[in-house]
């Protein structure tokens, strides 16, 4: 087992990468149902083994692919912060599946399921490959695979909005994907390598040579890079496409990608500022945090739930929600401390498993009123109380009540701002705070407080609970008992913080 | 530099054809100046020696995505409304263009070789890979080999897009054209198969075509080609035969089934090369595991295995591809005006006697 | 930094900036994926024009030898294969992309009846007033 556990890195994403291609063969859809659940179950056993893995080791685990050493070939990476996110997303994932095809449209119903879960397995194994990848154009491959499968999987929403929605961030997405690329192929001509460490390192030295001028190419680079992340992160002004693309997706969709894809791409961000270009040189000369990525943050937190507050049905809600969580985590990066990474991370884990659930809770009130309309909740506290309150309790995660994960998180948070002196930012991440209260306030009073109609029927939809309850119990559990999060979060963040170390001499000999 | 002319003609003609797209409000001219864009970049590219990406530029974006804008066109809208001149569109335009201007100021000079770019790993390539694999095509060493990594995420780029094409398109209403209407006659632009000379030449070529894309599929070792050039070609002999013969006709050689699986087959295959070298006790993909005493044997067979797999699930993709768009029903016809030229047809072409083909202007 | 040595990329720098105009301004479904096309095309053209070197000749070997004993001419200029490499894979990505982007055009037009951006925002627009009521 020990030989198989060495392979563990390039497993995670085989696992699910080479189950697309067989459940596309198998054409059965119960069949493809248990085996695309039982691979995205492997596929998290994997992610917690990574991440034990990595805390046993100082330096982060590599694994060459091909057999070729860094910089020659592509190497995978797990440090502690990525072994972190891998461990979220799979483990979201698999409980995702749970949720099925509910919400989808009537030709997946009709025979194509299996097609269904082979694009939902390649959008994991396209997302995981981007997280553990140290290769600055496997990330670009990687995001490629999960964009491509996202489009797809949105588009099986049952309005026909799902196709415009879709297209709408099939635009935009395919824009910040190239910009990316944009981003790397410059980044790529300076340094003359594409390994993340080793580009890393020369980046620096390049910085060091001139610290008070700026390569404009370099810089260039940086820019494209953040604004084509930024896009796939949906970071305000450039959110555009999620309220369409959450809002219309099918539930199980809905659910996976508001718990992992933003969560990815954010991980992205923290590696392009912290790691690439330097922490040092990005936060300090270039003032990137306090300059731009503040104010954007600050902007989107509220402008993000203040217009959750307006939104007609629950996914439009916890999509604009999303927007201004976003903020949070940004924000949380702009301080550009050890301490703000380490509160980005908890954020990440932390708005994960709540916005997941919620959105698992979203399908069962679904499959239960037939629809996510608010104006359509009355009542729902007498008609469908364990989903009532497990709503109740995801929302008070969102705004970060004590005993959940949000309060841990954004507790966090405040005090990487005290930390570096930006007290009026804290109090804005309090105040933003309150307006999670009203739109969370806002279902619990139609929930609550209104008369249920006289003769509705519900349907339970016990199963779609199933996944709501572990994730929202995951959520108050990690809220009561904070403490080794924490430490691994706080472990992860100073690793990144590391200076990049040069990678050994490409090995000489042979002709030349 | 003796090519300098013949490069500022090309990207002379290359910003026309890219700013007439932009204006042309008839969007089947507009597709196939995009198609001659894409030429065009590909005579551009073999002037800059990147031959191999000359060639994929060529067969993609000059043939199949030409022939699947024109397959849209048919189920849409041939020509497009105004739009108003967007300033913001302007504005970030400008903006993007400037910033890249800037960034150019501390880029090496052209062809310098010199660039920071051009040491680092591409020497290690150019000066190694003989010794450690031993294939004439560079290009084909790092592609399969060296980054073969990225080469099996490519190939499920591919395969999820057959995938999420076949989720869209492909209704129980409208499997392969097999329930699709039959469209009356009168109503029908010319079919490409009532065109003689067009069904002479495409049969002589046929064979050839399918004999070259076994050519390129062997040749990427020693120059231009590989599996993804020699899958694209391969699709195209089955969409010029779709085209001239009509669609159904080709499901008779390649039934959808056959093509399904043929697409999950190529990535099953370089997966399996990779986790095959896991057994041979090297990590994923290092061929180098399957013979240790010869480590360039190895790398030989798993290069021509993970080829032989992309060009599998390439070739099945696009012909899925062409399949699910030209079999779609057509939601309904177009009004168009007197005199105006119609595209010709690419979609699937009911099996009717053909009794008046007349020339669609009609 | 001059013209002459550095225009190539300034003329790439136009085309991309074509196309990204097109996606950007443009209403019609159809054209922002013929734009997106040129915008990925030209992008391939940047990477190509950094993979060149002067007087390089294409990344395979000139051969020198016959049969088994041949062996590669290393002093030859050769061009910088990874580029190259890098951007087959865009390619792929790219035509992956625009078959998806059709695929999801047919549809909006199969269930809007059009591919306009602003008739399909305000179908949507109606559509939502209409269930608000």
């Amino acid at each position: 087992m020990s030989g198989l556990k060495a392979h563990f890195p390039v497993l995670l994403v085989v696992v699910p990468l080479l189950t697309a291609p067989l459940l596309a063969l198998i054409r059965q859809k119960q069949v493809a149902r248990a085996l695309a659940l039982l691979s995205a179950l492997a596929t998290a056993v994997i992610g917690w083994g990574l991440v034990i893995a990595a805390r046993e080791q100082v330096e982060p685990l590599s694994y060459h692919l091909g057999g070729w050493p860094p910089p020659i070939g592509i190497e995978y990476v797990v440090s502690q912060a990525s072994a972190f996110v891998v461990a979220i997303v799979s483990s979201i994932a698999a409980l995702g599946l749970l949720l099925g095809t509910r919400e989808t449209r009537k030709e997946v119903t009709e025979g194509q399921q299996h097609l269904y879960y082979a694009a939902y397995l390649l959008c994991l194994a396209g997302l995981l490959g981007m997280a553990i990848t140290g290769d600055a154009f496997n990330v670009f491959v990687f995001l490629e695979i999960s964009s491509l499968s996202t489009y797809s999987l949105v588009a099986m929403g049952n309005r026909r909005r799902a196709f415009s929605a879709a297209f709408n961030y099939l635009i935009l997405g395919t824009i910040g994907g190239t910009f990316v690329l944009i981003g790397i192929g410059l980044l790529y001509q300076v340094t003359g390598t594409l390994n993340v460490q080793d580009i890393a390192h020369r980046v620096q030295e390049l910085e060091d040579v001139a610290p008070d001028s700026h390569n404009l190419t370099l810089l260039v680079a940086f820019v494209f890079m953040i604004v084509g992340l930024g896009l796939k992160l949906a970071v305000f002004p450039l959110h555009q496409w999620l309220p369409g693309a959450y809002a219309e997706a099918p539930a199980a969709v809905s659910a996976f990608l508001a718990g992992t894809a933003t969560k990815v791409i954010y991980f992205q961000l923290l590696r392009t500022t912290v790691v690439f270009f330097g922490a040092a040189h990005v936060f300090g000369a270039l003032r990137f945090g306090t300059h731009v990525l503040m104010p954007l943050s600050i902007a989107g937190m509220f402008i993000g739930s203040i217009a959750a507050i307006y939104q007609p049905t629950l996914k439009r809600m916890l999509a604009y929600s999303s927007v201004g969580q976003v903020g949070y985590l940004t924000l949380a990066l702009s301080f550009g401390t050890e301490a703000g990474v380490q509160a980005g991370l908890l954020h990440l884990g932390a708005h994960a498993v709540t916005k997941a659930g919620l959105f698992c809770v979203v399908a069962a009130i679904v499959a239960g009123v037939g629809s996510n309309r608010i104006q359509r909740l009355n009542g729902l506290g007498k008609r469908m109380p364990i989903v009532a309150f497990a709503f109740v309790l995801g929302g008070v995660g969102l705004i970060g009540v004590p005993g959940t994960s949000g309060f841990v998180s954004k507790w966090a948070l405040l005090q990487a701002a005290f930390a570096s002196e930006h007290y009026l930012v804290a109090g804005l991440v309090l105040l933003s705070s309150l307006v999670a209260v009203v739109y969370v306030w806002r279902i619990v009073e139609v929930m609550y407080f209104q008369a249920p109609p006289v003769d509705e029927k519900t349907t339970h939809d016990n199963l779609a609970m199933v996944p709501a309850l572990i994730l929202l119990g995951a959520s108050v559990l990690f809220g009561l008992f904070p403490d080794q999060v924490v430490e691994l979060a706080a472990d992860a963040a100073h690793q990144l913080f590391l200076e990049p170390g040069s990678l050994p001499p490409l090995p000489t000999g042979g002709h030349g | 530099m003796t090519e300098l002319p013949l490069e500022a003609v090309l990207f002379v003609f290359l910003l026309v054809v890219g700013i007439v797209v932009g204006r042309l409000r008839n969007l089947f001219g507009a597709a196939m100046l995009t198609g001659i864009f894409s030429f065009l970049s590909a005579g551009l590219f073999t002037l800059l020696t990147a031959v191999d990406v000359a060639f994929t530029e060529a067969a993609v974006g000059a043939g199949i995505s030409t022939v699947l804008f024109l397959a849209t066109l048919a189920l849409t809208d041939d020509t497009e409304r105004e739009s108003e001149r967007s300033w913001l569109a302007i504005g970030v335009v400008s903006l993007t263009g400037l910033a890249l201007f800037f960034g150019t100021f501390d880029m090496p000079a052209f062809g310098d070789p010199d660039a920071p770019i051009h040491h680092g790993v591409g020497r290690h390539y150019l000066m190694h890979s003989w010794d450690e694999i031993g294939l004439p095509n560079v290009v084909t060493s790092v592609l399969a080999s060296y980054r073969g990594y990225d080469t099996f995420g490519e190939l499920a780029v591919v395969f999820t897009a057959g995938i999420g094409v076949l989720l869209l398109l492909r209704s129980k209403a409208a499997v392969m054209g097999a329930k699709a209407k039959p469209i009356p006659v009168r109503s029908r632009a010319p079919y490409v198969r009532e065109m003689p000379i067009v069904r002479a030449v495409a049969k002589v070529m046929l064979p050839f075509i399918l004999l070259f894309a076994l050519y390129v599929q062997a040749h990427g070792d020693f120059g231009p080609g590989g599996g993804f050039q020699a899958g694209v070609v391969f699709a195209a002999a089955f969409i010029l035969y779709g085209l001239v013969w009509g669609p159904r006709a080709v499901q008779g050689i390649a039934p959808e089934r056959m093509l399904e699986g043929g697409m999950a087959f190529g990535v099953l295959l370089y997966g399996g090369v990779g986790v095959a070298a896991l057994f041979a006790g090297g990590t994923f993909l290092d061929y180098s595991a399957f013979t240790p005493e010869h480590p360039s044997h190895g790398q030989h067979w798993g290069i021509f295995l993970v080829e032989l797999g992309v060009g599998i699930t390439v070739s099945a993709v696009m012909v899925v591809i062409y399949f699910v768009f030209t079999a779609r029903p057509r939601p309904r016809l177009p009004k168009r005006k007197k005199g105006a030229l119609a595209p010709p047809r690419l979609t699937a072409v009911p099996e009717l006697p053909v009794e008046t083909p007349k020339e669609g202007s009609s | 930094m001059t013209l002459a040595t550095h225009w190539h990329y300034w003329v790439v720098i136009a085309l991309m900036m074509t196309g990204l105009h097109i996606v950007i301004a443009r209403r019609n479904y159809v054209k922002k994926l013929m734009g997106l096309s040129i915008f990925q095309v030209s992008v391939i053209m940047l990477y190509v024009t950094m993979g060149k070197v002067a007087g390089g000749t294409a990344p395979v070997y000139v051969m020198e030898g016959e049969g088994h004993d041949a062996v590669p001419n290393l002093d030859v200029v050769y061009s910088n294969p990874v580029p190259h490499v890098l951007m087959l894979t865009a390619i792929v990505v790219g035509i992956a992309t625009m078959a998806l982007g059709l695929a999801l055009v047919v549809r909006i037009k199969e269930s809007y009846g059009t591919v306009e951006d602003d008739v399909v925002i305000e179908k949507d627009r109606a559509e939502e007033e209409s269930l608000e009521s």
